[in-house]
């Protein structure tokens, strides 16, 4: 083990853990704010119940999310010290600007709005959440450009031995960047749909608070079965982006290794990646992936065995990420058909409602392969065709200090997923405070 | 011109985040000595309760700031701290997650591990912070590849001891002042006594890291280059004199402002000494990290500049606002507030 491999492995590890917690702060924080502003317009106490009951589980997770994100920033420059001194000019830029105009606003609110329920008037209690939601999307936008120029640098020049920001403009207009944008906020959304719905489906089910839970249920089901749509048709487009800038993610994302026009795809593949071919390919869809990629059936695919070995992504991981994501995002758009039309009488579908809680992990474990498709997707490259991840790494550190910051993360961060699952499931279980006694 | 721009506000953003957050970790610190049972624990900690957050913010644009400025120093920096910021991370993670989760169980012992979370989580950073300043003051041995020579050892130096001491006393007043702010009766008298004491050992500490920086560092030059410079010490001194004075005429608000306006110019008294270096190399001066080797492109800063320029005055205006609504002493309603932790 080298300082190379142990702070890639520290590096994914406290991603996928800060992407345990997020989405559901960027989708259920909209969710509770709209049910805030139900209250405000409707004076009905349910939704303020809603709007606490709701809220107090984004406020768990958004905790979380808040401390594991600070170890990101920390370990560019502890652990990646030469990624940060080579595009900090650019990349370093985009975080500042996430954390003056977002982060900032996120927490300062997001205070006001907790301890502010008797101390201001419901109109500005319900701004001070639309503002937190508002900055944590808007801090997801700054963080998915910084990480779609990795993906595909531009609005960049050479200077000075390092990439230097050449166009703000062309940095903040990446196609890439805004496709995936797109493509992780309707992803984090669908999330936070499924997480409403299921802990509703739970105590509807039960028949506790119905009522309360029948209306968190409605408010979620067209908020997920759009997002659901929007994830799988704009996740084809983004594919095709993936095809247009890296061609080597998406000849891995489909095991893809001869370069030919027509190329089909194939509903089963078992990839062999050592001798650079696959072990299996069946069904195939004529032409289906050339009109995948480029929307045309005789287009030409590249395969990865005209590119240099040492260029290659690792094949079997990307391409069962890619595939388990996308059978998971078809499965989404049926199941909130499912809910849609339920969604004024789900107490007269048992069976629905029986599924919905076991759903919940379902999209979490999507978002986390699309990212493992995203980043692994990208390797050997830090920044895509620019600097490798090899050559990113800090020098002057040494293993043991990186062993014994991964060690440390590891049992922080596990015992914090563990506190997450337990008091997510505690609250979400409990229900909601019981209505106030009504005055005399 | 640009660069010195983005070296002062590189330290204003610094200076800020420690005369915030200074008063929060000050409020954790201070426990085992203040409170006195779980009521006085939860009025401390519902003291930092609507801050906290929005204060932690500022730790996390200095140091995106420290990236985006000056990118070269960034790297330097932080792969040279390594294990000394994470321990600095973890414990600002459970600090932060004690917060939020110390009321979820109703159990002593949950109350208990959290409590520790907090006061180690609160202790921990005002310790390392200052420990960390000091040797970015003094130094540390970069060679001529600008990679650190020293350990973890070399940072606990007789002047980084005392930088770090100096941070825990000034975090502790702090922290008391705010408390006396927030509190009343028992707890309020027993913060004023606390903060009267560590206004003492403030002032014992200032002087003599003043001293060693004579000794250990090269602070002083820029200012006997240019003695105009010693009009920031004023800022400190003034500080300092006014927490007192205030704190004997029980203005608790005007105190806890004089302390943050004492923090702001201790951080800046060593930032202007430092100029136009960010991080010196103890092996030969030529090997040090500064403005001039490690700043971003000029259309970088340009719109740094812009952003900064803009939005920080009103994160400043906001964050002002939420202090004075929720500025108030906590009473028994407060607690009684479901949301309350």
């Amino acid at each position: 083990m080298d300082v190379l491999l142990l702070s890639r492995l520290q590096f994914a590890m406290t991603t996928f853990v800060h992407f345990i917690f997020v989405p559901l702060t960027l989708g259920l924080s909209l969710l509770v704010a709209y049910m805030e502003l139900k209250f405000v317009r409707s004076g009905d106490e349910t939704y303020r119940r809603m709007a606490k009951f709701w809220g107090k589980l984004f406020l768990i997770n958004f905790a979380l999310g808040a401390v594991t994100g600070i170890a990101l920033e920390f370990q560019f420059g502890t652990n990646w010290s030469r990624y940060s001194a080579y595009v900090g000019d650019i990349f370093g830029s985009l975080l500042a600007i996430e954390a003056t105009l977002a982060f900032f606003l996120e927490s300062t609110f997001l205070g006001v709005w907790i301890f502010g329920w008797n101390k201001l008037s419901p109109k500005m209690h319900n701004a001070a959440i639309w503002l937190v939601a508002l900055a944590a999307n808007l801090s997801a936008f700054w963080i998915i450009m910084a990480n779609g120029w990795m993906q595909n640098p531009v609005g960049y020049v050479f200077g000075d031995g390092r990439a230097e920001l050449g166009s703000f403009m062309s940095l903040i207009s990446n196609e890439f960047a805004w496709h995936q944008f797109i493509h992780v906020l309707s992803a984090s959304y669908v999330l936070s749909g499924f997480f409403v719905l299921g802990i509703s489906a739970y105590h509807i089910a039960k028949g506790s608070n119905v009522d309360f839970f029948k209306k968190s249920f409605r408010i979620a089901a067209p908020f997920t079965l759009i997002f659901a749509i929007v994830v799988v048709v704009q996740g084809h487009s983004h594919g095709a982006t993936v095809a247009k800038y890296q061609p080597e993610k998406l000849a891995a994302m489909e095991s893809h290794w001869e370069t030919r026009t027509q190329a089909p795809q194939y509903l089963l593949v078992i990839p062999d990646p050592s001798n650079q071919r696959n072990r299996l390919e069946l069904f195939p869809i004529p032409g289906g992936l050339s009109m995948l990629a480029y929307h045309d059936f005789n287009a030409e695919v590249k395969g990865l065995n005209d590119f240099p070995r040492e260029d290659h992504p690792p094949v079997m991981t990307t391409f069962l990420s890619f595939r388990t994501m996308v059978a998971l995002g078809f499965l989404f758009p049926i199941l909130a058909v499912w809910v849609w039309f339920k969604r004024k009488t789900p107490e007269d579908s048992p069976l629905l409602l029986r599924i919905l809680p076991w759903i919940i992990p379902l999209p979490y474990i999507a978002v986390q392969l699309g990212w493992i498709v995203a980043e692994m997707g990208r390797q050997p490259w830090i920044v895509y065709g620019m600097m490798r991840t090899s050559e990113a790494v800090s020098p002057g550190i040494t293993t043991a200090q990186v062993a014994g910051s991964l060690a440390g993360f590891m049992a922080i961060y596990g015992l914090l997923v563990a506190l997450c699952v337990f008091l997510l499931s505690k609250y979400g279980r409990k229900g909601p405070a019981p209505a106030p006694a009504v005055q005399e | 011109m640009l660069e010195t721009t983005w070296f002062l506000l590189w330290g204003i953003l610094w200076a800020v985040y420690f005369a915030l957050d200074g008063y929060d970790l000050g409020l954790g610190m201070n426990m085992p000595f203040l409170a006195q049972g779980e009521t006085d624990k939860r009025i401390i900690y519902n003291a930092a309760g609507p801050f906290w957050d929005g204060n932690q913010v500022w730790l996390v644009t200095a140091g995106g700031v420290t990236f985006a400025a000056f990118p070269a120093t960034y790297a330097v920096l932080f792969s040279s701290l390594y294990t000394p910021l994470l321990l600095l991370l973890f414990a600002l993670i459970f600090r932060g997650v004690s917060y939020e989760f110390r009321r979820k169980v109703d159990s002593d012992s949950w109350r208990k591990f959290w409590d520790g979370c907090n006061v180690l989580g609160s202790f921990l950073p005002a310790l390392l912070f200052g420990v960390a300043f000091a040797n970015i003051f003094m130094g540390i041995p970069l060679n001529a590849q600008q990679i650190n020579e020293g350990n973890l050892l070399t940072l606990l130096n007789p002047y980084g001891l005392a930088g770090g001491v100096l941070f825990v006393v000034m975090f502790s007043m702090h922290g008391s002042l705010w408390l006396a702010v927030k509190s009343s009766g028992e707890l309020e008298k027993r913060a004023t006594n606390l903060a009267r004491k560590m206004w003492g050992a403030v002032l014992t500490m200032v002087v003599l890291f003043l001293a060693l920086s004579v000794l250990y560092t090269n602070l002083f030059d820029n200012y006997m280059n240019n003695p105009a410079l010693f009009i920031v010490l004023v800022l400190p001194v003034t500080g300092l004199i006014l927490t007192r004075k205030y704190l004997d005429n029980g203005e608790q608000w005007k105190a806890w402002a004089s302390s943050a306006v004492g923090i702001i110019g201790v951080t800046l008294f060593g930032i202007i000494g430092l100029f136009p270096k960010l991080l010196p190399s103890t092996i030969d001066p030529a090997y040090s990290m500064t403005i001039a080797n490690s700043a971003s492109s000029t259309l970088t800063l340009q719109i740094m500049l812009g952003v900064a320029l803009t939005f920080v005055p009103l994160v400043i205006a906001y964050q002002t606002w939420v202090h004075i609504r929720f500025g108030h002493k906590i009473t028994q309603e407060d607690l009684e507030y479901e949301e309350a932790y």
